[in-house]
């Protein structure tokens, strides 16, 4: 008999949204036994192919099954360096989890009977973190003598730091914001990723030999050519796709209406939940929409719904999709969160124009409904809106999810580094190699928008290029 | 996870004005990158405490001998507050930049700048950089007018400075303690329909530059204004600071700061900075 897979723990709907805390806590070793147990050892993993960063996921697994908790960390740290991140915000049931044997789902992502590789992750990574292990540094002659700036502290800066410290080449990353960890830390909140799992892993590579320069806007305060000027010899840049993008409809730049990045930075990087003892502000609302599907929208809705419950308004927020729950790119775990948080779901649903008070504050949202035709480029469905549809919902704040675009700080003050038609930087793809010799990119700044886990992937592919010619 | 740059150092504090509890501070801070590559029109962002807020400021100055840079700011809300009990020796929690674009130094000919209130700060790099726009040595920069408004004398910061700068300089205050008793727009409608300017470049108080915008689109002239819209992160990650200028969104910390005055909608970021009134109110009931 196929034995059941080992859910998480969770702290209970009612109790989790008075604050911040993390959700789902980590397997125990008897749990993480369990479903390490659950794994068939096939001959040919499938899963480590669904892997970005390709983890040897059938070899960790294993010594998890042997108690060698240790071991397991080390075969994961061979290729990530952040397992406590990634297992715990990483959409496993479209990757690893996916590509798992034991999966019988039909849909884009997996069903329940995948291994919880995640879980399996995170578990191995925390017990790492609890003991401290350190992976040690390997140096060789030719790389002591290199010298890489990374610009970004996000998940590919990181990673192409962590991957480059190890071999003992000396790094230095530039971070525009006064704190690093870039989405990791004004994107996702602290119940999905706890702020002292994000300082354990910057430490980590501080104590590598990491040396972290936040307050610097490279392209203004510093230019790529003066970071070669100062003795580097290559460059990554792991910038991140900052800026927000807007429907373009009419009533947008009214008050309380906010993009999902002005939102989340004022809640996460800014602490504004704890206004006014942290000074930044942010507003709340009755009646909150969120319009859009992935997981900065879930991240908004939830910490919109905590704001209200933190101020005492009945919790009122409604997540606003053209598509339904079967397109939305969300993880499936994100999204059961936020259904059991109490947040609505308004499906086939496209926003028309927002309307204000006197005062210039939103107070509804015309709405127009839509139906799904056959499959677009993006291989989704493709909503088309219903003539006559139109409809209104009550909204005195809204939060636009709908995804970003490039930044342009650094590729407008450096005209020779080429960008694509999404402004996007250009790389060559076997290398990540700009059009600048010695510049390399990874992450959303080279790709458009992915995952955490997809940036470490791109990231990684350009320290190993740097590596190889230091 | 330290800091290492040695940028928000404060070397200098001076109260420059301090008039019926409205008190304009002067901060000198260490920034050796950014005194090298600030230019006029450009802002850093502040913060002055782990737990603050990050606030745009305007260069002033830059020195990049002495490795750096001035701010003037008023104090109004929380932020300014505690940034103003700061003194030298202490340091800002973070200060970030030159960020948004520079302002476009040339050759305009006349040129007047309008600056209100602590504006007036504002337009001081400016009019220096204009006066010294890049000519052929031996030639003279563009011709400066500068117009300078407060509230009351005690308020009228950088007269000097601004005097030595300019070709002509006209003070106004709302009380005629200094200068002419009236606002600076009516100097500037006055100006305009005696001579012809080839720029106008204006920085006060939002209902200042609209009547600038109004005034100086009915004589055609070309006016820039420099927009003091809310900001988060200021390098354009967030969108706080957006603007409706010539009917499209304009980030004002990464396509701005500075915007033709005709094309603003001025209503639109009114509105939009009296977001946070409410939060306002209540730390100041909190601070007492």
């Amino acid at each position: 008999m196929e034995k059941k897979p080992v859910r998480a723990k969770e702290l209970a709907a009612g109790k989790r949204i008075s604050g911040f805390d993390e959700v789902v806590s980590g397997y125990s070793q008897e749990e993480a036994l369990a479903e390490s147990l659950r794994c068939l050892q096939c001959k040919n993993p499938a899963c480590i192919s669904g892997c970005p960063v390709n983890i040897n996921i059938k070899e960790f697994i294993f010594q998890v099954t042997k108690k060698d908790y240790a071991g397991a960390y080390f075969t994961i740290r061979k290729t990530n360096n952040f397992p406590s991140i990634c297992g715990r915000v990483c959409p496993a049931e479209y990757q690893c989890r996916k590509a798992c044997v034991l999966n019988k789902s039909k849909f884009a992502y997996c069903g329940p009977e995948a291994i919880n590789i995640h879980f399996l992750e995170r578990f191995v990574g925390d017990y790492g973190m609890r003991n401290n292990l350190q992976a040690p540094v390997e140096k060789d002659a030719q790389s002591s003598k290199a010298k890489v700036a990374v610009v970004g502290s996000g998940p590919a800066g990181l990673c192409c730091a962590g991957e480059l410290a190890r071999k003992g080449i000396a790094v230095v990353v530039f971070e525009s914001l006064q704190s690093c960890g870039g989405v990791l830390r004004y994107g996702i909140p602290n119940f999905r990723l706890p702020r002292e799992i994000l300082d354990y892993e910057i430490n980590y590579l501080a104590k590598l030999g990491v040396e972290f320069k936040t307050n610097v806007v490279v392209g203004k305060t510093v230019s790529l050519e003066e970071l070669f000027q100062q003795g580097f010899s290559r460059v990554f840049l792991g910038l991140g796709a900052g800026v927000p993008s807007f429907l373009g409809i009419k009533g947008e730049n009214l008050c309380n209406v906010y993009s999902a990045n002005e939102f989340l930075t004022r809640v996460n990087l800014m602490s504004a939940y704890k206004f006014p003892e942290y000074h930044t502000p942010v507003n709340i609302g009755q009646h909150v929409l969120v319009v859009g599907g992935g997981n900065t929208a879930m991240d908004a809705a939830r910490c919109a719904l905590r704001l209200q419950k933190i101020n005492g308004i009945k919790p009122d927020v409604k997540i606003i999709y053209r598509r339904t729950l079967t397109e939305m790119p969300a993880r499936r775990l994100e999204i059961k969160h936020a259904e059991e948080e109490g947040i609505k779901f308004r499906f086939l649903v496209q926003p028309k124009e927002f309307h204000a008070d006197n005062r210039g504050f939103v107070r509804e949202l015309n709405c127009l409904s839509c139906e799904l035709r056959e499959a677009d480029a993006s291989g989704r469905r493709k909503p088309v809106v219903l003539e006559d549809s139109d409809f209104s919902i009550p909204c005195d704040l809204a939060i636009i999810a709908i995804g970003l675009e490039a930044n342009q700080v650094l590729t407008s003050a450096t005209p020779e580094l080429k960008t694509d038609k999404y402004k996007d930087i250009m790389i060559n793809p076997a290398t990540m190699e700009t059009s600048i010799k010695h510049v390399f990119a990874g992450g959303d700044i080279a790709g458009g928008e992915g995952t955490v886990i997809e940036a470490m992937g791109m990231a990684k592919k350009a320290a190993i290029s740097i590596l190889q010619n230091p | 996870m330290s800091d290492l740059s040695k940028a928000g150092k404060i070397i200098a504090k001076e109260i420059i004005a301090d008039y019926a509890g409205v008190r304009i501070v002067k901060l000198t801070v260490s920034a050796p990158e950014i005194s090298r590559k600030a230019k006029a029109g450009q802002f850093v962002v502040v913060m002055a405490s782990e737990k603050g807020e990050r606030i745009p400021l305007t260069i002033v100055e830059a020195d990049s001998k002495a490795q750096t840079i001035t701010l003037i700011f008023q104090e109004a809300g929380l932020t300014t507050k505690i940034l103003s009990m700061l003194n030298a020796g202490d340091d800002l929690y973070a200060l970030a930049g030159p960020l948004g674009h520079a302002s476009e130094i040339k050759n305009y000919g006349k040129v007047i700048l309008v600056g209100g209130g602590v504006g007036i700060a504002e337009i001081y790099p400016v009019a220096t950089s204009l006066k010294q726009a890049g000519l052929p040595a031996g030639q003279a920069g563009n011709n400066i007018t500068v117009v300078i408004g407060a509230k009351t004398k005690e308020l009228l910061i950088l007269e000097k400075e601004l005097r030595d700068t300019a070709d002509k300089i006209y003070l106004m205050t709302d009380d005629g303690s200094l200068g002419q008793k009236g606002f600076t727009t009516d100097v500037l409608e006055e100006l305009l329909k005696k001579d012809k300017y080839d720029l106008v470049y204006a920085v006060g108080p939002i209902p200042m530059m609209k009547k600038v915008s109004q005034i100086s689109q009915s004589f055609n002239i070309k006016t820039i204004v420099s927009l003091n819209a809310l900001m988060v992160d200021a390098t354009g990650m967030c969108g706080c600071c957006r603007v409706t200028v010539a009917g499209k969104v304009k980030f004002s910390c990464v396509d701005g700061p500075e915007f033709e005055a005709g094309q603003v909608d001025w209503e639109e970021l009114e509105k939009r900075n009296l977001m946070y009134l409410d939060k306002e109110k209540h730390l100041c009931k909190l601070k007492g």
